[in-house]
């Protein structure tokens, strides 16, 4: 078992249980903790594919931005909220009775398929050539390529801004 | 076990577990994180299949799914905050009229 596939077993179990952990803590601020645990291990995954670029972008993004965000909005709100103390609804057994057959079902189907390896892909596809996930020809081919869709992500951006703003107004201005 | 399947398996198993969390949970935004761990698992399936097929447009798609959740987020913890402000609770139990 090589070093590589030892650290995937590592990171794969640590998101694992960190996804258990988030169904299990009380406090909004575990659950987001359990959640930022879970992600991290996963920007290890992808570190270990040999995907840099994204694993970057995993704990800047996800990490960096959204669930700062998440723990501000946590540390806001009121810590007496019923639904701190009080977990779970009503529907808890048939819920994980549904997720678990889904689980169950996917990976069934997995473990069934034909196991897809690169030297499949490269014999069905002859000529292709393999690109490598490093920051240089990432960026060329993002800037170079998809120069559209980037300028347009920032439209969305902007978009999402401009939404928040107009929600809290409108949450304002029903109250006074 | 083969790597790729591992890596499915994963991603099926935090989907899962997130599907539990959205169904299960009373607390608005863990309900809402429980999204995110759900997005985060299908985001594993993509960045696998990325690079096992080693397509630099797979990284592409990836960053943008990041952008769009991102831009989901900066809605979505305005519209939690609005409903916790309305009923001084996140419980989405308070919010419970709203079935059809």
């Amino acid at each position: 078992m090589s070093l590589e596939n030892v650290l995937l077993a590592f990171f794969a179990a640590s998101a694992l249980a960190g996804g258990v952990l988030m169904l299990i803590a009380r406090h909004p601020m575990r659950v987001a903790l359990a959640l930022i645990s879970a992600m991290i291990s996963l920007a290890g995954i992808y570190a270990v594919l040999g995907v840099h670029v994204i694993a970057v972008f995993q704990v800047l993004i996800y990490v960096g931005a959204v669930m700062v965000f998440m723990v501000y909005v946590i540390m806001l709100l009121d810590v007496r909220d019923p639904s701190f103390l009080e977990r779970y609804g009503r529907a808890i057994v048939p819920s994980i009775v549904v997720a678990a057959a889904l689980a169950a079902a996917l990976a069934a189907a997995v473990g069934r398929g034909q196991v897809m390896t690169a030297a499949r892909i490269a014999e069905a596809h002859p000529g292709r050539v393999a690109a490598t996930f490093e920051v240089q020809p990432f960026s060329a081919e993002f800037i170079g390529r998809y120069w559209l869709h980037f300028e347009l992500t920032s439209v969305l951006l902007l978009a999402a801004v401009v939404a928040a703003i107009a929600l809290i107004k409108a949450g304002r201005r029903r109250d006074g | 076990m083969d790597r790729t399947q591992l890596l499915l398996s994963l991603s099926f198993a935090l989907f899962a577990l997130g599907l539990v969390g959205v169904m299960v949970r009373r607390n608005a935004l863990v309900m809402l994180m429980c999204m995110e761990l759900m997005l985060n698992g299908v985001i594993l399936s993509l960045v696998t299949f990325a690079a096992l097929s080693a397509t630099l447009s797979g990284a592409v798609l990836v960053f943008l799914v990041f952008v769009v959740a991102a831009a989901e987020i900066a809605i979505a913890i305005p519209i939690v905050l609005l409903l916790a402000k309305e009923r001084h609770t996140l419980d989405v139990g308070a919010w419970s009229e709203l079935k059809g």
